[in-house]
């Protein structure tokens, strides 16, 4: 396929209009997607991958808009891949996360891209990690991905980073929330933004007690809590610094390494579930489709472990084969 | 296999552009895109074409829609369609207007690359009926 190739090299060449066709294929999942993204990889592993997470309201946006000017400031590239949310009822979304990049306003070496959950593929968090990469190839130093901390959806979103940011409004009465979601967990920075509301010291001192109780052994890292005001930039700056602490402790430690190590596992696992899941489905097809043996177990001329069987036969003799 | 489940979807940017503040009309036809199953980003107000160009070309826009009641019309959106051209995105991007713009300009606009203008009182419909009849979707090939 000569039109992938030539995107990618347009792509590793600097051309904002080919990353953005790149990451739309990764989205779309459409054909081909995989080749392009094959290609990409060795081109990947030089970016810092920063996840931030947050209930909605908490200011994500308006601080990952302050954040990237102060990266930026430093002389590094940015990319920035926001998540909404899209309607389950008509698949459309409206994404206003740009509305807040206002610092960065006209400057092309901040890729700032929308995305939505597109809700039914259940594999967005593929998709992320898909269009970080080719961000990532691009030439990007940091990367990063802004979703709402709401579910399981984005909690493994946010896992494909290196580092994870999870804001807390102040006096949020949040923090039952954030232990069902599991938010708790992956942060490596809290911050506790709009901290010149009322409330801020009272959020911050829970936070302390809530990330005392968390088990970290193996892990020198000490979860670190720092207060911002997004809006006017405080505390912004100590945050980068906190987070280029974070990177280069998971660079001294190895535990960088290990981590990669880890999703690269996962994200090939997923793949293989993914075709083995295909194959399965054909196979089914072949025998005449789901609807014909559901109604034959439900006459009991057959029962669900020997459909099984015969679905998998052919795959597992496929698979004896080989070994021989 | 999964290389062959799409998830294709039309995406579309409502611009404000300029120093008009009215976005009324950017809200509901937001809205409107919506619910008919379109990705919407919305720019917020008053921004420059350079900034809407840059959220064409970053985001993979199938639809630019801009909405100005100002008057700046004529000297805005060509701005808008040579940035376009620049990053040599314009040909894959529907350019659609919405808001005042007088009879005499129209023609203008179109010259211009403008694909479609819709004045007040423009059924929601027909403009989502234009959409899904002139959008072109990246199919990768």
């Amino acid at each position: 396929m000569a039109d992938s190739e030539r995107l990618v090299s347009a792509l590793l060449d600097g051309d904002h209009a080919a990353l953005a066709k790149v990451i739309t294929r990764i989205e779309n999942r459409q054909a081909g997607y995989r080749r392009l993204v094959s290609a990409l990889h060795e081109h990947t592993g030089s970016a810092d991958l920063i996840g931030i997470t947050g209930s909605p309201g908490a200011g994500k946006s308006t601080l990952v808009d302050k954040l990237a000017k102060r990266y930026r400031d430093r002389g590094d590239q940015v990319g920035v891949i926001a998540v909404d949310p899209s309607s389950p009822f008509t698949g459309g979304a409206v994404l206003g996360d740009r509305i807040r990049m206002a610092s960065t306003a006209g400057d092309m070496d901040v890729f700032f891209r929308s995305m939505s959950t597109r809700g039914n593929l259940g594999g967005l968090s593929t998709a992320t990690a898909d269009a970080v990469k080719a961000l990532d190839a691009f030439g990007k130093d940091v990367i990063l991905v802004e979703t709402v901390g709401a579910g399981q959806n984005e909690v493994d979103i946010v896992k494909t980073a290196d580092t994870v940011a999870v804001l807390v409004p102040p006096a949020s009465g949040d923090d039952i929330q954030m232990l069902k979601a599991g938010i708790l967990e992956i942060g490596d920075v809290f911050v506790v933004n709009k901290a010149d509301l009322q409330g801020a010291d009272k959020t911050v001192q829970e936070l302390r007690s809530m990330l005392e109780m968390r088990d970290r052994t193996g892990e020198s890292w000490e979860p670190q809590i720092l207060e911002t005001v997004a809006t006017s930039g405080e505390g912004v700056e100590e945050l980068v610094d906190t987070l280029e602490n974070h990177v280069a402790w998971l660079a001294e430690s190895g535990t960088g390494v290990e981590h990669e190590k880890r999703r690269y596992a996962e994200e090939i696992r997923r793949l293989l579930r993914d075709d083995a899941a295909g194959l399965v489905e054909a196979e089914i097809g072949r025998l005449g489709g789901i609807d014909k043996l559901v109604a034959d177990v439900a006459d009991r001329e057959t029962d669900p472990y020997s459909v099984a069987d015969r679905v998998m036969e052919p795959l597992a003799d496929c698979v004896e084969e080989q070994d021989r | 296999m999964a290389d062959t489940e799409t998830a294709t979807k039309i995406r579309t940017l409502v611009a404000k552009v300029g120093l008009d503040g009215h976005d009324r009309g950017a809200h509901v036809i937001a809205r409107a895109f919506r619910d008919a199953g379109f990705e919407v980003i919305y720019s917020g107000l008053h921004k420059s074409p350079d900034e809407i160009v840059q959220a064409v070309v970053q985001e993979d826009v199938d639809v630019l829609g801009i909405s100005i009641l100002s008057g700046a019309h004529n000297t805005l959106v060509p701005r808008i369609i040579e940035g376009l051209e620049e990053y040599g995105v314009f040909a894959d991007t529907l350019v659609l207007v919405g808001g005042i713009v007088p009879e005499d300009d129209r023609a203008e606009l179109h010259e211009a690359g403008v694909d479609a203008i819709f004045g007040p009182g423009t059924p929601m419909e027909d403009t989502i009926d234009f959409v899904r009849e002139h959008v072109e979707t990246d199919d990768g090939r």
